[in-house]
């Protein structure tokens, strides 16, 4: 388990690349969630991408290049924290593998390791949360998403704290911990098994009946968002940060148009 | 067999369109995962026997040679022999000869996934043998003349009418009327055929999932009891193994066996665990009186010492396959070699080569279920990404992503140029889906919006307005 956390500890986001471009609106919830966890949270600019497409492609140099690039931005702080398994599992459990054979970069890789953390897990784990402030009436599903599930163990973490949020009931995902089929570059290099594999995620999902579809990781949500909204469900995806810091009123689900009814 | 993972594409789009298969698979998922985890549910020492049998195992490889020449001595000493071949060409003329010094005509065989490797069956054909599976599974494959689709249930991919349709077709000598609609009459017909097979055989050939170095017994584990009818009646039972299936002791391979069958079909034990040490003996009641141990290298100890060595920890429990979304999606002859799945992608490129076998550790989301459950630990999604380094390496990445990642990589590497970048991309596609908040097409991307909407990214990027809110806080701070 975690050391116990510094008083008031200076935490680096890692907001990852989809989370920039296509949905800040998570990265200010998680900022949210850490200050109330009691957090300082600062954003290296000199981030980018934490070179995990490289790395699953084959290309080591990019990579390894990328990750040293990670490294020296995040060294500084108490704490890396991101709001995706997938690059935080990219981090923690990649980064030293991947530098092992060099002598400077190596021992950095591994000391960032101990310090990186998924957001979710983070919270609960290092920080202590118990509960958040925040509603939300409705019924909601969740997904594990694969690297956070299998690679840094977050599955009870964020069913805790949605039990905490008023008014929310969870209805457990058939299969939640089945790939969803995103994986990264291999939803458009194998178009047609992604393809297959995200039409059972979205057939489950809808057979809940639950009306809101959440996740750990925007990869994930946009694939899932994209198969629900393309076989016109209605229902609504966010990521899960999104309703832990009671943000889901300030923006559209995730693919939809954020022009509101009535 | 003729290898067309080469083709894994076009094995998936077909794949994909037969009803039939896809029914098929639906149906094995749901039986393989709940009867594995009820069955480990109830072994709370699971997970430290997974990591005795990966000991065991990593013990083996380091001291190969030492194990199975040990074998080799105790299988002497009780009589029987030991062929050593180097590749699938050498294991099969052995096999071959084995049958033509025993004068044999029918060669029944037990299930062996090596014995699909070294294509055995159609060389004792060409040879003019009589082959016979007597694997219920291997069996109704053989008789539609194609490869298993799974290592442990090599006819999952069919359907009863299937079996039906290839027994109809098979046994022309039977009433063409008969019923064939129950599996019991599936199964007798199927039994009443293979007695007589049995009993004519000259010489039986079954796999091995174990070798005992210090007994120089070979063990095979079935349910149907096929495979003792196999090694006992003929005269020549001949044992085709690959040799990382070496175990030091028969101890060991009970630790092991503790998680086969619990891995493979949730049984506790498979129905049958057979222990074959050398020939009959003098006052045995039964027996084969020559026994032949062919062990098979072809290209196993060329991954000694590489990054894939773990690898030959495999036990073939097919658990990896039971649990993965890209097989339980397409099958395994879409992967158009003898061994699919997670298993197969890593082992495939290592026998046939990479270039042939390249999509294989591709086809891979990394969603990490297989190395989950795998009983010996080995961390498949790591030996897959190595492939991917070896493809990359040699140029066989195809262009598009080479340059695709190449480029974002570059750009990835100048913050102040992927920052003004993100932003326009952001801006230009937040404007493009504003209205729906979602994307129907888009340009160069048609493997995501063929199948699935493009989320509209909200407008701005996350790093813009993290700079314009910490610039407001400086000027109020300065008010």
């Amino acid at each position: 388990m975690a050391d116990t956390p510094p008083a008031q500890p200076r935490v680096g986001l890692f907001v990852t690349c989809l989370v920039d471009i296509f949905r800040p609106t998570v990265g200010f919830a998680a900022v949210n969630l850490l200050e109330k966890a009691g957090c300082r949270v600062e954003v290296p600019r000199a981030q980018t991408c934490c070179g995990q497409p490289a790395y699953n492609l084959g290309d080591r140099a990019d990579a390894a290049d990328l990750a040293k690039r990670v490294i020296a931005a995040f060294e500084g702080f108490d704490y890396v924290v991101a709001p995706s398994g997938s690059c935080a599992g990219m981090i923690k459990e990649h980064y030293a593998e991947l530098l092992k054979d060099d002598p400077d970069w190596g021992p950095r890789a591994h000391r960032l390791r101990h310090r990186t953390w998924e957001l979710v897990s983070f919270l609960v784990d290092v920080m202590g949360m118990e509960r958040v402030e925040a509603a939300y009436q409705g019924t909601v599903t969740y997904h594990d998403s694969c690297s956070g599930l299998r690679e840094l163990g977050v599955r009870e973490q964020p069913r805790r704290l949605l039990g905490t949020v008023g008014g929310l009931s969870l209805r457990e995902l058939p299969d939640a911990e089945v790939c969803c089929g995103f994986g990264g570059t291999f939803c458009v290099k194998y178009p047609e098994i992604s393809n297959r594999m995200v039409e059972d995620k979205a057939e489950k999902i809808e057979a809940t009946g639950a009306d809101m579809l959440l996740a750990g990781d925007m990869g994930c949500l946009l694939n899932m968002a994209g198969k629900l909204k393309r076989r016109g469900s209605r229902v609504q995806v966010r990521h899960v940060a999104e309703v832990l810091a009671g943000v889901a009123g300030e923006a559209a689900p995730i693919g939809e148009a954020a022009v509101r009814k009535g | 067999m003729e290898s067309t993972s080469h083709a894994f594409k076009d094995n998936v789009h077909e794949a994909l369109r037969d009803e039939r298969l896809q029914r098929a698979l639906g149906k094995m998922k749901v039986g393989f995962q709940g009867n594995r985890r009820r069955a480990i549910e109830r072994l709370p020492e699971f997970e430290a026997l997974r990591d005795e049998g990966r000991a065991i195992k990593d013990h083996v490889l380091e001291h190969l040679d030492f194990y199975l020449e040990r074998f080799e001595s105790r299988v002497v000493e009780a009589g029987g022999h030991v062929h050593w071949c180097r590749t699938a060409a050498e294991a099969r003329e052995t096999i071959a000869r084995i049958c033509r010094d025993a004068g044999a005509r029918t060669v029944t065989k037990g299930k062996s996934m090596v014995a699909e490797e070294i294509a055995i069956n159609d060389h004792l054909e060409r040879e003019g043998f009589e082959p016979i599976e007597t694997d219920l599974g291997e069996y109704i494959i053989q008789l539609r003349r194609e490869p298993p689709s799974h290592i442990i249930a090599p006819a999952v991919h069919l359907s009863k009418e299937d079996v039906a349709e290839a027994f109809y077709a098979a046994h022309r000598d039977l009433d063409p009327e008969r019923s064939l609609v129950e599996p019991t009459a599936l199964i007798s017909e199927a039994r009443a055929m293979l007695r007589q097979k049995f009993q004519q055989a000259d010489v039986g050939i079954t796999g091995a999932n174990f070798l005992i170095a210090e007994t120089g017994s070979t063990v095979i584990v079935t349910n149907e009891g096929n495979g003792d009818l196999t090694q006992t009646l003929p005269r020549v039972h001949v044992v085709l193994a690959s040799l990382e299936k070496v175990v030091p002791t028969l101890e060991d391979a009970s630790t092991i066996l503790r998680l086969l069958a619990r891995s493979a079909t949730g049984q506790e034990f498979s129905a049958y665990t057979t222990f074959s040490t050398g020939p009959r003996r003098p006052g045995d009641p039964d027996g084969p009186q020559e026994f032949h141990v062919v062990l098979l290298d072809n290209g196993r100890t060329a991954m000694l010492g590489t990054e894939f060595q773990e690898m030959l920890r495999c036990i073939r429990c097919g658990a990896c396959m039971n649990h993965c979304p890209v097989y339980a999606s397409v099958g395994g002859h879409a992967y158009g070699w003898v061994y699919p799945g997670p298993m197969g992608a890593v082992l495939t490129p290592s026998l046939i080569g990479v270039d042939a076998a390249g999509h294989l550790p591709n086809a891979s989301t990394f969603c990490g279920r297989c190395e989950s459950v795998c009983p010996m630990r080995i961390p498949l999604p790591k030996m897959m990404r190595h492939w991917r380094e070896k493809e990359y390496a040699a140029g066989l990445t195809p262009a598009t992503q080479r340059w695709g990642l190449g480029f974002w990589a570059w750009f990835a590497r100048r913050p102040g140029l992927y920052h003004l970048g993100t932003r326009l991309a952001a801006g230009l596609l937040g404007r493009l889906g504003r209205r729906q908040g979602r994307l129907r097409r888009l340009p160069l991307a048609g493997g995501w919006t063929d199948w699935r909407d493009m989320p509209a990214p909200e407008g701005r990027t996350f790093q813009q307005l993290w700079a314009e809110r910490r610039e407001s806080a400086r000027r109020e701070d300065a008010r």
